[in-house]
């Protein structure tokens, strides 16, 4: 923070313009600044999760909308009837499925991060010591994927990887394997997926992390008789760490509910919580049970990935 | 050291041909002329005469394309008063729960959002008799509400970076709070909100979830008729798709890359 004078003197805020609106009474316009976006969130987004989480208390139903009202009321009749329904998360968990569908998108996931990292490490570190002029190129050249479209690059590879594809073809004739290699509609698939869309997510803070880095000390570690490895290990990864932290959120995160990729390249055997949701909806119309699956996402995978988000928010402005 | 760095260059050039490999065939197998992907037949300008051709193609496009600037535009207005309010208003209770909600949509997967909106549009159909049926409007309001919490980011970032003596100034000449922030916050802030905006219209015009989720027959975005396309199997015509897109983001970014490399030699100059 380079402001010459403190802050200090507006108590509770990040910014000394604060007093902009101390020294305003409450207008019309910053009133409407704040509640138009608010209004929107609240009415676009936080009410939404109320609803699924209503309805995944009712029945499944054959009518329009296909499931049950909660709230039965006759005025002539005088009665209030309310019924909610736990069969859907009961379910849940007893059907071994949906269990193994959450944990194999937590490993998928998980190992697919694991593998951005390790490509994406090296490419943000070259970046980051090459000389400024190539470094703009090789930037843009990094971002250039991520401006075009998602869908068309997951479908780039069915090209490549299906039987007859691009690859096999090419072992084929080199001679390398004498049959074509089964790699469409596999995990395998699924996991070179989404390394290859999200690997700019992984760059991008690794080299702004890599980009901050004092070289000297490498030198100084150098000159006191550390191995490059050591060095690596010491003092590059641990300086990294902001951004690896960073760019494995920025994977992990959209990798694990994901839906196109494992409905592109992955079998029918690749679980995906994402996927599933989407057949129980798309499928089966079972409108209650993929809103149990979503109440049940939102509470094991989203809140805590919210809360590790916050609570690092909170370090990095300590 | 020498060698070190030689390991480092393999290993990234490796990563930049995986980065650019599958897009670069997508390109050349666009101009085969024989359907078999795999099969090379000839250079052959067939496909993009097929595409064209293709009215639900064009038609899906053309959706796609007004969606996505009205939704783009909307994400904007929304998501720079969000990003101001963070980051210019001083704490209150509502700010928190502002702040909250807007990085929200950051993390959430897509099922999940474009379920909850879905649902959402259909119990207010019910209770209000809106919005009737789902299509266009529904898409772009689920569009926004993904889309601005982005340029909130961008926006909020771009102001706790920005040398706050400008707007004091402004402030203690006795700026009125709209005019400072029309004439000095804004025009501060503009390359933020024009990267917010070309974002949103990049993802909106991308999306495939969230629209299958909210839209209603007979309104198919590009996203989901490329999806349903290629669902069988490769397609020469989504090759053809694929390439002008790639030349499109291409000629951009270059375009890009060399505004700012003559900026940067104003600024040298003038230094």
């Amino acid at each position: 923070m380079s402001t010459p004078t403190g802050s200090a003197w507006v108590e509770g805020s990040g910014s000394r313009l604060a007093k902009y609106n101390l020294l305003n009474r409450i207008s019309w316009g910053r009133f409407s600044v704040v509640a138009v976006p608010m209004l929107w969130l609240a009415v676009f987004f936080f009410i939404p999760f109320l609803v699924v989480f209503k309805i995944s208390l009712s029945e499944t139903a054959i009518a329009v909308p296909p499931y049950t009202a909660l709230l039965d009321w006759n005025v002539d009749e005088a009665f209030i009837n309310l019924k909610l329904n736990l069969g859907n998360y009961l379910f849940l968990f007893e059907d071994s499925f949906y269990i193994d569908a959450y944990l194999s998108s937590i490993k998928i996931a998980s190992i697919s991060t694991v593998l951005t990292l390790l490509i994406a490490f090296p490419i943000a570190y070259m970046i980051a010591r090459s000389k400024p002029t190539t470094r703009a190129l090789l930037l843009s050249l990094v971002i250039l994927p991520f401006w075009t479209s998602f869908l068309l690059r997951v479908y780039a590879w069915m090209g490549f990887l299906k039987k007859n594809g691009l690859i096999n073809e090419f072992l084929l004739g080199a001679g390398i394997i004498d049959q074509p290699l089964i790699m469409l509609q596999t995990d395998f698939a699924v996991y070179v997926g989404i390394v290859y869309t999200y690997l700019p997510f992984m760059v991008l803070p690794l080299y702004s992390a890599l980009e901050k880095m004092d070289i000297t000390l490498l030198e100084a570690a150098e000159d006191l008789g550390s191995r490059p490895a050591t060095s690596f290990f010491l003092i590059t990864v641990p300086l990294a760490m902001p951004g690896i932290i960073a760019g494995c959120m920025l994977v992990f995160i959209p990798a694990v509910g994901e839906f196109v990729i494992p409905a592109l390249l992955g079998g029918s055997d690749t679980l995906m919580i994402g996927r599933v949701l989407w057949d129980e909806f798309f499928l089966n119309r079972d409108w209650p049970m993929a809103s149990a699956v979503a109440v049940v996402m939102l509470i094991v995978l989203v809140l805590p990935i919210m809360f590790i988000r916050n609570s690092q928010g909170k370090e990095e402005t300590v | 050291m020498k060698r070190r760095s030689l390991f480092l260059n393999t290993t990234a050039t490796m990563g930049f041909i995986f980065l650019y490999a599958p897009m670069i065939a997508l390109v050349v197998y666009s101009f085969n002329k024989s359907k078999l992907v795999t099969v090379w037949g000839g250079w052959s300008l067939k496909w993009y005469g097929e595409l064209f051709r293709n009215d639900q193609i064009i038609d899906a496009a053309l959706l796609s394309f007004k969606i996505a600037f009205i939704s783009a535009s909307v994400a904007v207005v929304l998501g720079t008063m969000a990003g101001f309010v963070l980051s210019r208003f001083r704490r209150f209770r509502g700010k928190m729960l502002l702040a909250g909600w807007i990085s929200a949509p950051l993390v959430m997967p897509e099922v999940i959002t474009g379920l909850s909106l879905l649902l959402l549009f259909v119990a207010m159909e019910g209770a209000f008799g809106w919005p009737s049926g789902r299509g266009t409007s529904t898409i772009i309001i689920a569009h926004v509400t993904f889309c601005m919490a982005y340029v909130a980011v961008i926006v909020q970032s771009r102001l706790s970076q920005l040398d706050e003596t400008l707007e004091e100034a402004a402030m203690d000449l006795g700026a009125k709070p709209s005019s400072l922030f029309f004439l000095v916050t804004l025009p501060l802030i503009m390359p933020a909100v024009i990267s917010g905006w070309l974002l949103s219209f990049t993802m909106s015009l991308d999306d495939l979830v969230i629209a299958s989720f909210v839209s209603g027959p007979g309104n198919s975005t590009l996203p989901m008729v490329i999806f349903s396309k290629v669902r069988l199997g490769v397609s020469p015509e989504v090759n053809a798709l694929a390439t002008l897109m790639i030349a499109v983001v291409a000629i951009g970014v270059i375009g890009a890359m060399y505004q700012m490399r003559r900026q940067a030699k104003l600024i040298e100059k003038q230094t």
